[in-house]
């Protein structure tokens, strides 16, 4: 059964459509990222789920319950938001202790002992219990925030770039670590962000989302490899994917209908020059790991990954060849070979 | 355009010491980085190149002639801020314009000039917009375009980009090298983003408190760390670091961490402290069944052309940056392998790279 279900929502202020005609299911245990850039409605989304927003029209259930016309509270869900709002007053226990001190809930002190324990265990941060929240680093902060959130144990989670604010090497720590987190603890978490890295490299599937339009979902190595469309195609990868225009390489096989050729850096190999197609080195960026090629093709830039002790100078002519790459028709439609 | 010389430049402020005995040479045209994290100094070594700051000690060298305590005016660099201060009631021609109006430059050459900066930053366009109708890539466009028109002996960047979004920011950091081409002047940029300092950089100076810790170009820094601080800032995901004891001799071609025995360039001098760090890039680390460094699979992080694999060990995580076509299940057992010719051994204590055959037939600075 799905933890979450959206059913053709939208959501409109003003005369901008922020959300428009959604569908979306999310199941029990699943970890899906929307990314888009920044207005393209993943908040809005998300505000949605967790009852900071009410539909169009639509519906949200969650848990297979319709809870549309439910207030936040009703719905079992916990949000995380970008900007860690924490306690400064209150322990770091206090703060992991305090969602599950609300009158209602009637928790005995025991057991949200052993909770916040074991939260912040998992977290990491279990020799820090007693410090002031405010004397912890930005990552330690985060993962207070995060714990806030895991502690209640709700039906699902929603995280709205919640890493976005800490610097790259603590990022990239805690994508790792809350990818860990959310598989031990088996929990259905939407999160949104605009870094396709996060996405990627923690989503078992990825939407993509576009002026309030869910525009593709799959595993981010479907995502990646089988764009529906040059949209997508350029949404993830890094070199960017390369768009040409079909008929400046007519040499190439091109099905019919194709106006533009997605050449990522997998489809393209650079050889001596062979008679084939030919471009010229512009510059080469050494990024260690790898070398990002610079190539001027028939006016074009393209940029591709090399082997970072291959030498390759500036103003030398390779030969190209294009594998496989990725063709779009004149809407930026996919065009799939039949072979596929 | 010039050269610019830094000679035992220092800088404190009441106890603390934001630069420490600094000497470095930028030659003409270079395209120079300071990478650092925040209160690393460089800033602050910029600064007192522009003439914001006076140096405690030391002096600086502006194509020969020292301008130490030359005032930032008197001084032929133009400077670029993180934040880009427009006169928001100014158009962009005016804006543009401004620093030769102030020199009381003819109008028709302000003109010429104006046009010619526009030009060269593709921003013709926008010359009787408004700046505060622009986007926060072409407001930088613009900014950049008041420091071009002066036609500067260097220009000094301090994150200029750092105020705007990630995919802008790659766009723009591609621009201004591509301007940098075309203009050939001398470039001194500040960043802490080692992504940023290694695609745009000629040279790079990486400092840590208040130290340069190496100069180099982008692949001597990334393939020659000086030290493990510069091994850990440059890189994604960073070097591998793992400790053991043990002392390294002249001519040693392996070491011992733990039970295994890794294969590593020749050392080529003798280690005076018992324990070491031996530094494995992740992309110079393989799955092999036969290798005796076994550890579990943590996770896989799918980047699409590659995938980073964190494996736990005996000896602490090791990342490994694997082709995504092998297929990696958490919690696997798996042997690594490490690409002895690129393996650095580290001293454990002065974190100081030991040298190696490694370091011969390379190109230093």
């Amino acid at each position: 059964m799905a933890e979450i279900a959206l059913k053709g929502v939208s959501k409109r202020f003003g005369d901008i459509e922020a959300v428009h005609d959604l569908s979306l299911e999310i199941a029990a245990g699943e970890f899906v990222v929307l990314l888009g850039p920044t207005g393209a409605g993943k908040t809005t989304t998300l505000r949605l789920i967790a009852g900071l927003e009410k539909p169009d029209r639509g519906a949200v259930a969650i848990e297979g319950r319709d809870v549309t016309k439910e207030p936040p509270a009703a719905r079992d869900v916990a949000f995380v938001f970008q900007q860690y709002s924490l306690y400064p007053h209150l322990s770091v226990y206090d703060n992991l202790a305090f969602p599950l001190r609300a009158p209602s809930r009637k928790i005995p002190e025991a057991e949200i002992r052993k909770r916040v324990r074991d939260i912040a265990e998992l977290l990491r941060i279990a020799g820090k219990l007693d410090n002031r929240a405010t004397r912890l680093s930005g990552g330690e902060m985060q993962r207070v925030a995060i714990g806030r959130a895991l502690v209640r144990r709700p039906a699902v989670y929603l995280m709205d770039e919640p890493l976005s604010s800490l610097d790259a090497k603590l990022r990239a720590d805690l994508r790792l670590e809350l990818k860990r987190i959310q598989g031990e603890l088996g929990a259905t978490m939407l999160y949104v962000t605009h870094d396709q890295i996060e996405a990627m490299t923690m989503a078992s599937r990825i939407g993509v989302i576009r002026n309030g339009n869910l525009i593709q979902i799959g595993t981010p190595r479907e995502i990646y490899e089988s764009p529906n469309d040059v949209y997508v195609a350029t949404r993830l990868g890094s070199p960017q994917i390369n768009l040409i225009p079909a008929d400046l390489a007519p040499e190439s096989a091109t099905p019919p209908g194709a106006r533009t050729i997605g050449v990522r850096t997998e489809h393209l190999e650079i050889t001596r020059p062979n008679g084939g197609l030919v471009g010229k080195v512009h510059r080469v960026e050494h990024l260690g790991d790898q070398n990002h090629v610079h190539i001027d093709f028939r006016g074009r830039s393209l940029v591709t990954l090399a082997d970072p002790h291959r030498p390759l100078g500036a103003g030398e002519e390779v030969g190209l060849a294009l594998i496989a790459p990725l063709f779009f028709d004149a809407a930026g439609r996919r065009l799939r070979q039949a072979t596929e | 355009m010039a050269q610019i010389r830094v000679e035992r430049l220092r800088k404190a402020f009441h106890d603390f010491v934001a630069v420490q005995n600094s000497t470095f040479t930028i030659e003409n045209g270079t395209f120079f980085v300071m990478l650092g994290p925040s209160g690393c100094g460089k800033t602050t070594t910029l600064r007192m190149i522009a003439g914001l700051e006076l140096p405690s000690e030391g002096r600086i060298l502006l194509e020969g002639e020292d301008v130490t305590f030359l005032r930032a005016a008197e001084r032929d660099i133009a400077f670029v801020f993180q934040l880009f201060a427009l006169y928001p009631h100014m158009n962009v021609a005016d804006n543009i314009g401004f620093p030769l109006k102030c020199q009381g430059v003819a109008r028709e050459e302000i003109r010429k000039q104006v046009t010619e900066a526009a030009r060269l930053l593709r921003i013709e366009h926008l010359l009787s917009r408004k700046v505060s109708n622009l986007s926060g890539g072409d407001r930088q466009r613009v900014a950049l375009g008041r420091a071009i028109v002066r036609r500067p002996e260097a220009f000094l960047m301090d994150e200029p980009l750092g105020a705007l979004d990630a995919e802008l920011r790659r766009d723009m950091s591609e621009e201004l090298r591509n301007l940098h081409d075309r203009i050939e002047a001398t470039t001194v940029y500040v960043t802490h983003d080692q992504l940023e300092a290694m695609s745009m950089a000629d040279r790079i100076a990486v400092m840590n408190h208040g130290f340069v810790e190496q100069i180099g170009s982008p692949q001597e820094i990334y393939d020659l760390p000086a030290t493990v601080f510069v091994a850990d800032f440059v890189g994604s995901p960073p070097m591998n670091f793992i400790p053991f004891e043990g002392r390294l001799a002249r001519a040693d071609r392996a070491v011992q961490p733990g039970e295994a025995s890794v294969a590593i360039p020749e050392a080529r001098e003798n280690g005076a402290s018992p324990s070491l760090v031996l530094g494995v890039r992740p992309e110079h680390v393989t799955f092999s069944d036969a290798s005796a460094i076994r550890g579990r699979v943590f996770g896989a992080e799918y980047l699409g052309t590659t995938q980073i694999v964190t494996v736990d060990t005996e000896r602490g995580q090791i990342k490994a940056r694997l082709p995504s076509l092998l297929r990696v299940r958490a919690g696997e057992t798996v042997g690594l392998a490490f690409k002895s010719e690129s393996l650095i051994v580290f001293d454990g204590a002065s974190g100081r790279a030991m040298r190696s055959a490694l370091h011969e037939g390379r190109a230093h600075g």
